[in-house]
């Protein structure tokens, strides 16, 4: 095999192999930055929560419409944002901490998705649901997924000042009299979209692994937030690229593939990343003068 | 427990307060950690506010910056807007590992000017370079924040509170853990916001510390012990009244109606079970 086979040909003989990619490069466009905003917030698990609150919205949306992606993506941006607005206002209203409200929220979300799709759906249709796939990306979808990579990338450029002072000191923020809940909300709301623009293509289960495997690989590479936002962003990309091209050559399926790249990448970060690399700290015994 | 408003006897010799305490209480589930204090900071004078552990003089930091809503009474800030004050809390609630230069830190306190979008002009790095040099952190601004001592960081945020340039600095136990060399660059920053004519008031356990360096004084023990020259403030009598304070937790403290006047039929004017202040 040449290289141009293994590297372009799938992309360059089926139309929906290109979807794919065009659709996973938009994807990776905007979870990356989102992912290590989570990641430097501290709400790495807030991903995962969410992803499982969305699902009783595409669900129901499925059952009523069959699988219509414009339906269950509104279905799932409903249920993301219930959840993320109730958990919010529950934090504010009583003694619970944030994670536990969301926590909880998730978790009754959760079970009722599978409530409703065990009742009305099938099996089938739950796997779908939970692991997507990228290769039935049509040109709606793809549409949409450059909406969100693009609504993304635009409210984080606006909102960049305040939510790295909201993530670095809160209290200051606040004593300013800078409204750093709004910048919270606003993130929690691309987060949600985020996730639901990525569970058609991977699944509501892997979408998050795009989201922080490559922020939690950047963290190892660079000092600065722009460099750690570019190192995501090459990585989430690259892994998007090359996980397409192993599911399409192994024959395996695309978001597993996608998200084991990735995860190929954190590991490769864990042993080699300069700041803090496994690596590195075994080389690095020998102290300076001053 | 006998009580007495100090306070409001030495009032009269105050010169006109920044920001005027007013019957204020704080409480946190009904107990209240700041009991109906009242009194005005001298204007463009260092105060330190000192007393024992949960004497409520977090608390009141908080309150004056708008933090926190009062129970009962009233914080007065005579025009000041809560962004004109700055306020420089326990290092808890900071991000240390949080990937931020230094010189951005400090830029930080341009936000009056910059907010959420506004661009950082050039005269404001000037500021903040001349900031950090001021706290002896010149040559430091390319640096990550994950890279500095204790003393180091809380340099920097002073250098973020000179950008600030506000009239009313509110310092929370600024010398937490710091060695004496570090302290005493910070005193002196300190010194020279009272020759900039800037209100400053610092919550301190040193003694010392506020004798040598603070003219007034507030002493707390959730009730105002004393408030006024420190001299007169930190005697023998006074600090052993405010280490008496009662430390044990009552469940079942009765409802507070120390401002109730008249006959007792008259509903209650000051009543913790309506938190509708």
């Amino acid at each position: 095999m040449t290289p141009y086979e293994i590297l372009w040909q799938p992309f360059a003989d089926f139309a929906f192999m290109r979807h794919a990619l065009v659709g996973c490069l938009a994807l990776a466009l905007g979870c990356a930055p989102i992912g290590l905003f989570l990641v430097l917030r501290r709400m790495s698990l807030m991903g995962d929560a969410m992803s499982h609150a969305i699902l009783p919205g595409a669900a129901i949306a499925f059952i009523a419409y069959g699988l219509s992606l414009t339906a269950m993506s509104i279905g799932g941006l409903i249920a993301g944002l219930v959840v993320v607005l109730a958990a919010g206002m529950v934090t504010r209203a009583t003694q619970l901490k944030e994670d536990a409200n969301f926590a909880a929220f998730y978790l009754v979300s959760l079970a009722s998705g599978v409530l409703l799709v065990s009742k009305w759906g099938s099996n089938v249709d739950l796997m779908h649901i939970l692991f997507g796939t990228v290769l039935a990306v049509d040109a709606a979808a793809l549409v949409f997924l450059a909406a969100v990579a693009t609504t993304t990338l635009v409210v984080l450029a606006l909102f960049y000042r305040a939510l790295v002072v909201e993530s670095f000191d809160p209290e200051f923020l606040q004593s300013m009299g800078g409204r750093g809940a709004w910048a919270h909300f606003a993130f929690l709301i691309l987060v949600v979209l985020n996730l639901v623009a990525g569970f058609q293509a991977l699944g509501t289960l892997m979408a998050v692994g795009l989201m922080m495997l490559p922020a939690a690989s950047a963290r190892l590479w660079a000092k600065e937030l722009p460099a750690m936002l570019c190192v995501a962003l090459g990585i989430a990309l690259v892994s998007g690229y090359v996980g397409l091209l192993i599911s399409y050559h192994g024959d395996l399926p695309s978001g597993p593939s996608i998200i084991l790249t990735a995860g190929l990448a954190y590991f490769g970060s864990l042993a080699l990343g300069r700041r803090g690399g496994l690596l590195w700290r075994w080389l690095g015994h020998e102290h300076l003068e001053a | 427990m006998s009580h007495h408003h100090d306070h409001q006897h030495d009032h009269a010799h105050h010169p006109a307060g920044a920001i005027r305490l007013s019957n204020l209480t704080l409480t946190y589930h009904r107990h209240p950690v700041v009991h109906h204090v009242s009194g005005s900071f001298a204007q463009g004078e260092l105060t330190a506010i000192v007393g024992p552990n949960g004497a409520g003089k977090s608390t009141l930091l908080k309150a004056m910056m708008g933090l926190m809503k009062p129970n009962h009474g009233r914080v007065e800030r005579h025009g000041l807007a809560p962004r004109e004050i700055a306020y420089l809390p326990q290092q808890a609630a900071i991000d240390r590992d949080f990937p931020l230069s230094v010189q951005d830190a400090v830029l930080l306190g341009d936000w009056r000017n910059s907010g959420w979008f506004g661009r950082i002009s050039r005269s404001a790095r000037q500021r903040a370079d001349a900031a950090l040099e001021r706290v002896g952190m010149a040559g430091f601004g390319g640096r990550p924040v994950d890279e500095l001592s204790a003393g180091q960081f809380q340099r920097v945020l002073f250098a973020r509170l000179l950008l600030q340039d506000a009239q009313l600095i509110l310092l929370d136990e600024p010398f937490t853990a710091l060695d004496a060399k570090t302290t005493a660059d910070l005193l002196a920053v300190i010194a020279g916001w009272r020759r900039e004519g800037r209100t400053v008031v610092a919550v301190l356990h040193d003694y010392e510390q506020v004798r040598s360096h603070f003219p007034q004084t507030l002493l707390l023990a959730k009730e105002c012990i004393a408030w006024g020259p420190t001299t007169e403030v930190l005697t023998p009598a006074n600090l052993a009244r405010a280490n008496g304070m009662p430390q044990n937790w009552d469940d079942d403290a009765p409802v507070c109606h120390r401002d109730d006047t008249g006959a007792p039929t008259t509903p209650p004017a000051h009543d913790h079970t309506l938190h509708s202040h």
